[in-house]
């Protein structure tokens, strides 16, 4: 609270900061100061439409501590290090193909390949398929778990036409 | 019945009967009672046996064997396989209290492991890197069980040592840490989310000394989703969180609604009649022209007879064959579409009645326009289906059956000539079935699609004129009116194929039967009037294949339509009945949160909040935006379910009050208010349609509405439009809290109701509130801390968690973030209006 500075992020260019693992497993963030923030999480801003676009280092708090203009213009250490850290929030399997789907109606049961492995999930509702973009797909199952289908065109012939039904 | 004390382990027929107890974990509580709670659970226990025996160390479970009928849910989440093994791993006294499955590895692959908490112990197994993910867990089980030896591991339950849950978007890990390192990680996708927080609570539990019970928070009668541990209410048999993972069997859409039909079979089998006998009359004008052909007309040109008498008998006959398929014909469009009418309306009652029964979560993630579609649109295009394509379509079917059977019983071989054509056509409509389907289903889509850009700019049009996005909007609404475009161009391309298609089976239906008539007439097998009325029946029967390949289009339409009207219906409320509900009567008000987590998708919104509210206190729930409060508020309200925990008013959990019943005792004043057409009378009165007229202006004098209603040139009677246009911010919001006063609500919530106002009006809304809080539960959101001056208790919510509780003065002196957020409002706000006098 006392500081609240730490509302104006640093608006970090390139690597005047440290990120690492602690014992307890948390990622910490060490400031140009050399101040050491701990329980920080890295956040990708467009997650979805440029994944190696702007990132935002945040406290346990949500409070910003930095922002990364963008993340493919990091040194490779930082950027792997923020990679794994955000491959460990952002849980998104991709799906490969589409096996099969219980029913036209919904709630339906959809078994997939991902690039996770193979999976069952349920859609509650049609709208949850949603189109971003002319060829990317996002499926919301009913645990709010996203499931990504990263080019529609990429899918075979069988998938595609489970699919086409949604858009 | 048979207690164990120990792990018992019948291969096979596994159960645990532990009855020991926690050394920890002593609560005085007894042998007996816990017997006895068994007893009064035994149906139940006997489902969830396995789960109960993890859970609820105090509850002995009996050894049922588990006979292969009976297998609940729960015995399937665990394969037998670990259970076998589980049980191996398991010390003499030992016995385990709660058990979760994360799915995901190190690498956020799906993987299956376990993790169990015992009284002494946590266990984990994991099965080995090499395994290869995409299998099932039991499967992997059966072709490596060598790998179970080596993939358990354990941990004593030192002190310290504690399970943490972190949640993140899609996916979140448990941790086993020790104040200075971590131990161990086991990471799951959400669908696991509830078991991970159990495992967790379950450890804190033991720690504390409690009971491993989580049926103090469950509903009477209800019981635990054995896969994730949401709460179950008696009647559920699927688990609304983690869903019902039970295939639904794909549906002939349009069949479902033969349970709209059945109410009115008397007027269905009455139609049918009707048809029948129509048709049976149609038929015969072609059948009298062959002895009209045979036996006069053509014995006549050739000499053979000389009167033309028995003509004026078969024009008779034609003539009053007409007459009768006419009468018959009216008679059963009539009937029938007078049935279609009624069970369209059914329909449409029963969907809209759904729709006002679902949880608010179903309306926030439809769009309004769609919703109407379905209900208007959709609904009137089944009723069209059903009057006059299926009518059609039976008439049809009857009619060719019927032909058949007289060209039939006439001439068979002329007859089986006539119908080759026949499959070549059945073949054709199967084939154009399946593009059309999915077709009419992307049209219909797209059409929503087009009327939700309506729905969205037509109420949102100053927002569009004053960023001066007309043209964008033109552009949406263009992109969208091209869609619904190509998509029927898809579809207009299949079909349009049709018609030309059957006009030429029916030429060549034609020339078939005439060459082999001539050939038949030449070999003197059949006579000229056979040839004629064959030629009268090949018109009919090709006009009515040609009218039957239009229920194609039309069967399709209609599926996907009734298909979208039943996945409204299908669609069960999150908000379920108990189903021994308790009769609220008029509620005291006292309200309490216990241990409440609710999540809205994969956020946390609220977590662990405790609060008790005594009845007629204020309580003024204060924190940034996006802390949770307005989501506290609908949880009393019952517009949401708990995800876990329990609201109690009075001491009962709201879930086992009849829905409607409850929200009588609450009032509620909104920030945006709602007023619908009709009279400022109506309006006030809308929780309370019997009020009486000195009732509707008591209510509003006292939500000093009065005075400016009286100012209208109407007054009470002025209408208002959907979104009371002719009003102020101010006036309306006096409006819904005369309709709030009205109902005379023990509990009364008030979500930002003067923040969208003047201070002037404020002031005014305030005075109107005062009336409104006496003497009720008032629970208050406000931005502007001095809106909440009257409140006995602040209570300050930041990130879904409850951090003070307090009076003003109280909090203050803290200086924690009520103190900040005061200073913040305080100084911003300057000397324009002064918060909550210290």
């Amino acid at each position: 609270m006392n500081d609240d500075a730490a509302n104006d992020a640093a608006h970090v260019a390139n690597g005047d900061f440290a990120l690492e693992y602690d014992a307890l497993g948390q990622l910490v963030y060490i400031d140009a100061a050399g101040r050491r923030h701990v329980g920080v999480a890295p956040v990708r801003m467009f997650p979805i439409s440029d994944p190696d676009g702007p990132v935002s280092i945040v406290d346990s708090n949500g409070r910003e501590l930095a922002s990364i203009s963008r993340l493919d213009r990091l040194p490779d250490w930082q950027r792997e290090i923020i990679r794994t850290a955000i491959a460990e929030r952002e849980f998104m399997p991709v799906i490969r193909r589409i096996i099969s789907v219980s029913s036209d109606v919904e709630p339906s049961n959809w078994e997939v390949e991902t690039d996770r492995g193979r999976v069952t999930f349920q859609l509650d509702d049609e709208e949850d398929v949603r189109r971003l973009g002319p060829y990317r797909v996002v499926i919301i199952d009913a645990h709010k778990v996203r499931f990504l289908v990263d080019d529609v065109r990429k899918l075979d012939a069988a998938s595609r036409r489970i699919l086409d039904k949604y858009m | 019945m048979n207690y164990g004390n120990g792990g018992l382990s019948h291969r096979g027929s596994f159960f645990w009967a532990h009855f020991s107890w926690p050394e920890n974990c002593r609560t005085g509580r007894g042998e007996l009672y816990n017997i006895q709670v068994h007893g009064c659970r035994a149906p139940s226990l006997r489902r969830t046996a396995l789960c109960s025996a993890l859970t609820h160390p105090l509850v002995a479970v009996p050894l049922v064997p588990s006979d292969p009928i009976a297998k609940p849910e729960v015995w399937q989440t665990i394969p037998a396989a670990i259970r076998e093994q589980l049980a191996d791993q398991l010390r003499p006294g030992e016995t385990p209290l709660c058990w979760f499955e994360p799915d995901l590895d190190r690498n956020l692959h799906y993987r299956c492991g376990l993790v169990v908490l015992t009284n002494q112990r946590l266990l984990s197994w994991e099965p080995p890197d090499g395994a290869a993910s995409s299998r099932p867990l039991e499967d992997r089980i059966a072709a490596a069980s060598s790998a179970w030896e080596s993939g358990w591991r354990c941990w004593p339950l030192e002190p310290g040592v504690t399970l943490r849950v972190r949640e993140y978007a899609g996916a979140g890990v448990l941790e086993w840490v020790s104040p200075s390192e971590r131990l161990a990680c086991w990471r799951y996708s959400l669908a696991r989310a509830v078991g991970a927080r159990r495992l967790a609570a379950a450890l804190e539990a033991l720690r504390e000394g409690r009971a491993v019970d989580v049926s103090d928070s469950a509903p009477p009668g209800g019981a635990e989703c054995a896969s994730c541990g949401a709460t179950l209410q008696a009647h559920q048999v699927a688990c609304p969180r983690c869903g019902a993972m039970r295939p639904k069997p794909p549906v002939k859409s349009l069949w479902r609604l033969h349970r709209f039909a059945r109410k009115r079979f008397g007027a269905i089998l009455l139609g049918f009649c009707l048809t029948l006998v129509a048709t049976a009359a149609s038929l015969i004008p072609p059948y009298l022209t062959m002895p009209l052909m045979d036996e006069v007309l053509i014995p006549y040109e050739y000499g053979q007879r000389d009167d033309l008498s028995p003509v004026k008998w078969y024009l008779l006959g034609l003539a009053g064959a007409a007459t009768l398929a006419f009468l018959l014909g009216w008679a059963r469009t009539y009937v029938l579409a007078w049935v279609s009418e009624r069970i369209a309306a059914d329909l449409r009652q029963e969907t809209y009645n759904h729709l006002q029964r679902l949880s608010l979560e179903f309306f926030g993630s439809k769009r309004t326009g769609d919703l109407i579609s379905r209900i208007s649109n959709d609904t009137d295009r089944i009723c069209y289906f059903l009057s006059v394509h299926l009518l059609d379509f039976a008439n049809d079917l009857l009619m060719i059956t019927m032909t058949a059977g007289v060209m039939l019983w006439i001439s068979p071989w002329l007859a089986l000539v006539t119908l080759c054509p026949l499959p070549f056509i059945v073949i054709l409509i199967h084939r154009v079935r399946d593009r059309l389907k999915h077709g009419f289903q992307f049209a219909s889509r797209a059409w929503a699609e087009m009327t939700s850009v309506l729905a969205d700019t037509i109420p949102g049009i100053r927002v569009v004129k004053a960023f001066a996005q007309e043209k964008k909007e033109i552009d949406r609404f263009r992109r969208a009116n091209q869609r619904v475009l190509t998509a029927n161009d898809r579809v207009n391309f299949a079909w349009s194929l049709f018609d030309p298609v059957m006009i030429l089976l029916t030429d060549l239906g034609v020339l078939v039967i005439w060459g082999f008539a001539v050939y038949q007439i030449w070999q003197r097998n059949i006579t000229v009037g056979v040839l004629a009325a064959f030629l009268q029946y090949i018109g009919r029967f090709y006009a009515r294949l040609d009218s039957m390949s239009r229920i194609v289009t039309a069967a399709q339409r209609a599926g996907a339509a009734t298909q979208r009207v039943f996945a409204i219906l299908d669609r069960k409320s999150t908000v379920p009945e108990p189903t021994r509900p308790v009769r609220p009567g008029r509620l005291r008000g006292a309200i309490e949160f216990r241990n409440v987590s609710f999540r809205y998708g994969s956020r946390t919104v609220l977590s662990n909040v405790n609060l008790k509210i005594e009845p007629g206190e204020m309580i003024g729930l204060v924190g940034p935006s996006g802390a949770g409060k307005t989501t506290m508020i609908n949880l009393i309200c019952r517009f949401f379910d708990v995800a876990e925990g329990a609201i109690l008013v009075d001491d009962i959990d709201i879930r086992s009050f009849p829905v409607e019943e409850y929200r009588r005792n609450i009032g509620i004043v909104l920030q945006e208010p709602f007023l619908f057409y009709g009279t400022i009378a109506e309006n006030i009165a809308y929780g309370k349609p019997d009020a009486t007229q000195q009732q509707i202006i008591a209510a509003a004098r006292a939500a000093r509405a009065h005075e400016f209603i009286l100012r209208l040139p109407e007054a009470y009677d002025s209408l208002v439009g959907e979104r009371g246009q002719l009003l102020s911010g101010g006036e309306r919001q006096r409006i819904s809290i005369a309709r709030a006063l009205l109902i005379d609500p023990r509990i009364l919530i008030l979500d930002e109701a003067t923040s969208s106002v003047d201070t002037e009006t404020e002031h005014e809304i305030q005075l109107a509130l005062e009336n409104l809080i006496k003497g009720r539960t008032t629970i208050a959101i406000a931005h502007r801390l001095s809106t909440l001056r009257r409140a006995d208790r602040l209570v300050v919510i930041e990130r879904g968690r409850l951090v003070e509780v307090g009076s003003h003065r109280e909090l203050l002196g803290r200086s924690g973030t009520y103190a900040r957020l005061y200073h913040a409002q305080y100084e911003s706000a300057g000397s324009q209006h002064t918060p909550a006098a210290t």
